[in-house]
């Protein structure tokens, strides 16, 4: 009796690494051969060496790339958080008309697959002279990361004391004062989580962009793609690597800040 | 708190709420609500640009996608590669779930974040992971050969194996997050009390464990099902252009063929095929309430 329930805690134990190894299998493979630097796929590596670190920092079209990225996946988080900020003070302290419609649109998005709503901006986008351009991507971006910034702000404004902002109104602190000393920093981790998650929503994301960027405004994600479909060399493997270690500096960040299961 | 002390706030103009509202509805109705209306438009003209001038109404895009045989076939592709990964997805994230709700490890909160984890890398990146693991001269490959198990390469990627599998890890975080937020009936008193009752522990799982777990186990099932019928980088990365499902072909259709009418009717016909599984959904909810 005891040795079978010992078996099978070991069985157990095992068929849960196996699984974890699953899951992680294509972040250690893509570790191992970055330290290749052979033209063409192959395993395992020759030797180990940095050469296609080295190649992936002296290709341009990369680091074009990846400034863009960056710089489109901050816009994102800043504006995603600012307008899901004033979007969930409206929804969580306000009675108007056509909030349920307000309430159903934020959250519509999850909704409809991101390919369906790639091909419908991209329809909108190309009459206003939008595609390829950072306005018609940040745009983009916006409608896939509002409803989650919009998401956690609320939950973190529904968390907030409201007697407190009360006790300060009725000692005769100015509503706008009351928001910018008392709400605001109350609901702090709820706007940090939600720009880092916009934020890494925005950089990683290649469903809608590959539909609406070709040259002049390519992300990270879509220089990827398009080399992928011609070559598979080491070099992604260096890059993925950078990016994965980019992702788990995040991560880290917004774990040491408020927690990752509460951030998503 | 009584009513009547309700704070000003509240009581904000017309003027105040109309300004907290304007930036992000902007950006909803641009990025949202437009699309969905003027791709259900654009399904319905002979060429997009022509669309936009009112008049050209036409059932050509749909006659194009449901009198061709292929179509037929690239949906079905879609709903065969989105209940397969579904399945598996839900079937192997299911223990990682239960363990990760029951451990008493400190070590909960690191596996937790490392099961959750990959979603934060880009599926391009994790696409290419499984390029090298499945490809000729994969990891697989060439180990199956130094072992000389096989002869040459079996084919692995370049097909819809490859990217059933390749889904399947992709899609995983997502219905390990579903069923972690699913699973708060489980309770693990109620299963001792029933092995001290006598239960055997297949009668235990069968009869406690599921019965309670289901909703988050429906619940995670639709999600990938959703996340994967609208896939389309994996499958054309993978496939290498030998798989053919709705994602590959409307963006072949958007981004190659700029058939625009085209690529919108098969975005509706999608949209149809997850719009009944959400109604199958919820009725099995209903079911499962009552």
């Amino acid at each position: 009796m005891e040795s079978s329930v010992i078996r099978g805690q070991i069985a157990w134990r095992g068929l849960i690494m196996l699984l974890y190894l699953f899951l992680l299998a294509p972040i250690i493979i893509v570790l191992i051969v970055s330290f290749d630097t052979r033209q063409y796929l192959a395993f395992p590596p020759e030797s180990v060496s940095f050469g296609s670190y080295v190649k992936v920092f002296q290709n341009a079209k990369f680091i074009s790339a990846f400034g863009r990225s960056l710089l489109i996946g901050i816009i994102v988080g800043i504006v995603a958080v600012a307008s899901g900020m004033l979007l969930s003070l409206s929804l969580t302290r306000h009675q108007f008309r056509g909030k349920g419609a307000l309430n159903f649109l934020v959250l519509a998005p999850f909704l409809v697959p991101h390919i369906v709503l790639a091909v419908g901006i991209m329809l909108v986008l190309a009459p206003i002279a939008l595609l390829d351009t950072y306005a018609g991507i940040v745009l983009a971006h916006l409608g896939i990361t509002i409803p989650y910034t919009v998401r956690t702000i609320m939950a973190s404004l529904m968390a907030v004391d409201r007697r407190v902002e009360e006790a300060a109104l009725v000692h005769g602190a100015p509503p706008l004062r009351v928001f910018w000393r008392i709400t605001l920093p109350l609901v702090r981790p709820g706007l940090i989580s939600g720009a880092v998650i916009a934020f890494l929503i925005s950089f990683d994301e290649a469903t809608i962009s590959l539909f609406i960027v070709s040259v002049r405004s390519s992300t990270l994600p879509t220089e990827i793609y398009r080399y992928l479909e011609h070559s598979t060399d080491p070099q992604i493997a260096a890059l993925s690597v950078i990016l994965i270690l980019i992702s788990i500096g995040v991560v880290a960040l917004v774990e040491r800040l408020v927690g990752l299961r509460r951030a998503l | 708190m009584s009513e009547g002390f309700a704070p000003p706030v509240d009581k904000v103009p017309r003027g105040l709420l109309l300004l907290l509202l304007v930036p992000g509805l902007f950006a909803l109705v641009v990025t949202f609500l437009l699309p969905i209306l003027w791709l259900f438009r654009a399904s319905f003209a002979t060429s997009a640009v022509k669309a936009l001038s009112g008049s050209d109404w036409s059932l050509e895009a749909y006659r194009e996608v449901l009198l061709d045989t292929f179509y037929w076939q690239v949906a079905w592709n879609t709903l065969i590669l989105g209940v397969s990964v579904a399945a598996i997805a839900v079937i192997l994230s299911f223990p990682i779930a239960l363990f990760l709700v029951r451990t008493q490890s400190r070590w909960q909160g690191v596996l937790t974040a490392l099961a959750v984890a990959p979603l934060l890398t880009s599926s391009v990146v994790r696409t290419y992971g499984w390029m090298v693991l499945l490809g000729d001269r994969g990891v697989i490959n060439s180990t199956l050969q130094a072992m000389s198990l096989t002869s040459g390469p079996i084919r692995l990627a370049n097909s819809s194996f490859g990217a059933t599998v390749a889904l399947v890890e992709i899609l995983m975080p997502y219905a390990i997050l579903a069923m972690l937020s699913g699973f708060g009936r489980l309770n693990a008193q109620l299963e001792e009390a029933a092995t001290v009752l006598g239960a055997n522990r297949f009668r235990v799982f069968s009869r406690i464990i599921l019965p309670l777990s289901l909703p988050g186990v429906l619940t995670a099932a639709l999600l990938v099902f959703v996340l994967a019928i609208s896939a389309y980088v994996t499958p054309r990365l993978i496939g290498g252009g030998r798989v053919f499902v709705l994602g590959t072909e409307v963006f072949n259709e958007a981004t190659v063929t700029l058939n625009w009418p085209l690529a919108a009717a098969l975005s509706m016909l999608l949209l149809v095929l997850f719009s009944s599984v959400i109604v199958i959904y919820q009725r099995a909810l209903r079911a499962l309430d009552t």
